[in-house]
């Protein structure tokens, strides 16, 4: 075990390299670049034994990127935002085709308008696709979540690609401490890539991807799709278990924060985590009674995990970095699902909706989402949702918004 | 042509290796092209499939393919191609592919996906200089989709889209394929067996990225009856309305030229997309601009 410091896009890599990756299909995209410029130029010089190949789109790449894993090569690929929602068409597809293969995504938000900023609108575009997903907090966790992931997705219950989310500018171009695991083993851990006797080979015909011309066997094998994503949850016990041995580092489905003994419990998943996880122990010191509860994995989604973390909770906070158009924050729907008739389940979950195209979570804020909380608990009832949005934010885009109108009166470019 | 082993009808393989009993019409041209096409290339190959009719011919759970098939997506399939290729090269670097193993890799589109969303790709592609065979079945339109019309369809035929008939004219593939300089390309169509098997024989035989554009004939489409499917192919030939050709060391030599082109009209006439422009009253102005497309086609040709 090494330790050095490091980006999330360089841990991304260290991810690809310990994996002993055998093919990464590429395109470029802000953050994530810096993932496939680093994986180039170790394969350049030699360090990683694998084929590294620039496609022109993210489409394109992600089916390289199936093509390759049903042809038996342990596959990895990163994008983000634009370029994920570009490809979803195959993640769909590749799912479908029960080829595991790890994707970073590296999330940023998507246009319109545009931004290079991070949220989580891009990642859960992809949530119904059939990808495992697991959200990073930190770089170790990047490097690790990739190495998981491959144990996880190559794991003959589940056979699914798997997508690792790293916070883009938050993680993606932050250097932190990362510790890296030998690589003899996790080659231990991850073996030579097995196909399971499905590659396309000569002299062993086998067809894939193909239609189904009847709807009962349409459901089954989505069905089929849904078991082995549920799979998972079992799969990861162990994997986590091996993956401890080696690294000493034991990740649980969902993370509990100080939350035991919790009245009100902050759910969140990413990287803000740091932030909230900050502000727990200020409320803490202050004594109030708050955690911090984060899904390390999205898809499969751990209920019954959360179930248990949550159960007799006073009130829960959701705090979603994404916005469902028309519906709210995601994370607030898949935790309510999650509770909703359960033993214990927490009377009120509020929910707030923050950090868009890059916007802060100041400390402030997350003091006021617990104290409307609990007000909330006062009164029995989970307040509207909030969109986290200042007074002095308003002003300012006031101010925008005027001398865009004066510009457009001009005639000026619009 | 040297150095092939089809001079004649009878050395062209009948293994059958694509089986029978498939979703495809009565007398497809397309499958009269994939047919050939596998038996010359044998069963250690994969096609990569772009969404289109032929789609249909691996249906769970059955395949009429003797080689394998992986269906990818109807812009992506030379993508799929690049990942099956680079993984089997990396593989065998690595040890972990036996040479027997290995697999030539085929790609197997229409031309509404050749033409129009899977062009990047195909471009992309050839710029990497990908070891592949493209095989285009060119049905004029979106077959599978009930025969809209695509960047291919000619001047004057109807379609779902174009009831009155096209006012575009059909794309030229072949010109931007070759544009993009790749090792091989050619034309062919399913009705001259000899010169189609020849061709994929010398595509086979040549590293790099090799496209082959087939006319399919298509009498759903195009609208004639199905035991007609040769002689319409015949036709397409015989008019001129569809050169076979290849690209050699950067020049274009064709590979059948019809000694007396039969007037287009012939071939036009046996479809019923093209009736409106005989009944109720003959389009001249149509019919001459297609037979002056052809003309001025041929003049540009230099034979021998
Ligand atoms: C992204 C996407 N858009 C549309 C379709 C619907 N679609 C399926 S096949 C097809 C027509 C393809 O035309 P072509 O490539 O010429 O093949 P053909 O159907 O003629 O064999 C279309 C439009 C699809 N499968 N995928
Ligand atoms: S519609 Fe045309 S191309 Fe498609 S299967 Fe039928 S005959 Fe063949
Ligand atoms: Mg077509």
């Amino acid at each position: 075990m090494s330790r050095a410091l490091m980006t999330g896009n360089v841990a991304a890599a260290w991810g690809a390299r310990l994996a002993n990756v055998d093919y990464i299909p590429a395109f470029p995209i802000t953050p994530q670049t810096e993932i496939i410029e680093t994986l180039a130029s170790w394969v350049d010089e030699g360090l990683v034994d694998a084929k590294l190949t620039m496609l022109e789109s993210e489409h394109s790449m992600v089916t390289a990127a199936g093509a390759a894993a049903a042809t038996g090569a342990r596959v990895f690929t990163a994008t983000s935002s634009q370029g994920l929602l570009y490809a979803l068409e195959m993640l769909y597809a590749v799912a479908g085709w029960r080829v595991p293969f790890v994707m970073v995504n590296v999330s940023r938000g998507v246009a319109s308008p545009i931004t290079l900023e991070p949220d989580h609108e891009d990642i859960l575009a992809a949530r119904d696709s059939g990808f495992l997903q697991l959200h990073a907090a930190t770089c170790q966790e990047v490097v690790d979540f990739v190495l998981l992931g491959y144990a996880l997705g190559e794991d003959p219950r589940v056979r699914l690609p798997v997508l690792v989310n790293e916070d883009g500018f938050q993680l993606s171009f932050t250097r932190e401490p990362v510790a890296l695991p030998a690589a003899s083993d996790i080659a231990e851990l991850l073996g030579t890539f097995d196909p399971m006797g499905s590659a396309l080979r000569g002299g062993n015909p086998t067809s894939q991807g193909i239609a189904v011309l009847d709807p009962s066997a349409y459901s089954y094998f989505r069905y089929e799709i849904h078991l082995a994503s549920r799979a998972a949850l079992a799969a990861w016990d162990e994997v986590a278990v091996s993956f401890a041995e080696i690294t000493g580092r034991r990740y649980e489905p969902v993370e509990v924060y100080r939350a035991d003994d919790a009245e009100v419990a902050i759910v969140a998943i990413g990287s803000f985590s740091t932030k909230l996880k900050e502000a727990v122990d200020r409320l803490r010191d202050a004594g109030q009674r708050v955690g911090l509860v984060r899904p390390l994995l999205l898809r499969p989604f751990p209920d019954a995990q959360l179930r248990e973390a949550l159960a007799g909770k006073k009130g829960v906070l959701v705090f979603d970095q994404n916005l469902s158009m028309g519906k709210g924050g995601v994370l607030h729907t898949e935790v309510c699902s999650a509770l909703y008739g359960a033993r214990g389940a927490p009377p009120i979950v509020a929910s707030f909706i923050g950090g868009l195209g890059g916007r802060d979570l100041p400390s402030e804020e997350i003091y006021a989402m617990v104290d409307e909380t609990l007000a909330a608990v006062q009164r029995g009832e989970a307040p509207p949702p909030r969109l986290l949005f200042t007074h002095r934010e308003l002003t300012q885009q006031r101010r925008l918004q005027v001398i865009a109108g004066v510009e457009r009166a001009k005639g000026g470019a619009p | 042509m040297k150095d092939t082993r089809f001079a004649h009808l009878k050395d062209i393989p009948s293994a059958h290796l694509l089986g029978a009993g498939t979703a495809m019409c009565a007398g497809c041209g397309g499958l009269l092209a994939v047919r050939e096409i596998h038996e010359v290339l044998g069963d250690r190959t994969v096609f990569v499939n772009a969404a289109g009719c032929m789609t249909l011919l691996s249906t769970y759970p059955f395949t009429p393919f003797s080689g394998s098939f992986l269906y990818t997506a109807m812009a992506s399939a030379p993508a799929g191609a690049q990942g099956v290729r680079d993984a089997l090269d990396v593989l065998a670097r690595k040890g972990r592919l036996a040479p027997e193993d290995d697999l030539s890799v085929v790609v197997l589109t229409g031309d509404g996906s050749a033409s129009g969303m899977g062009l990047s790709a195909t471009s992309a592609a050839i710029d990497r200089g990908l070891d592949f065979l493209y095989v285009c079945y060119d049905n004029e339109g979106y077959g599978n989709t009930g025969q809209q019309a695509s960047a291919t369809t000619p001047l004057g035929a109807r379609t779902a889209t174009t009831e009155r008939g096209s006012v575009a004219s059909k794309k030229d593939l072949f010109g931007i394929w070759a544009a993009n300089r790749p090792a091989y390309v050619a034309t062919a169509i399913g009705s001259e067996p000899v010169d189609l098997a020849r061709k994929v024989e010398k595509a086979s035989k040549i590293r790099g990225p090799k496209l082959l554009l087939v006319l399919a004939p298509c009498p759903t489409g195009w609208g004639f009856e199905s035991d007609q499917l040769v002689e319409i192919g015949r036709l397409a030939v015989k008019t001129g309305a569809w050169p076979l050709k290849e690209v050699e060391g950067g020049k274009i030599v064709h590979t059948k030229v019809p000694p007396k082109r039969a007037p287009v009209e012939e071939y036009l006439r046996a479809q019923g997309r093209f009736a409106h422009l005989f009944e109720p009253s003959r389009d001249e102005a149509t019919l001459a601009s297609i037979q002056q497309s052809v003309d001025a086609y041929w003049r540009t040709v230099t034979v021998g």
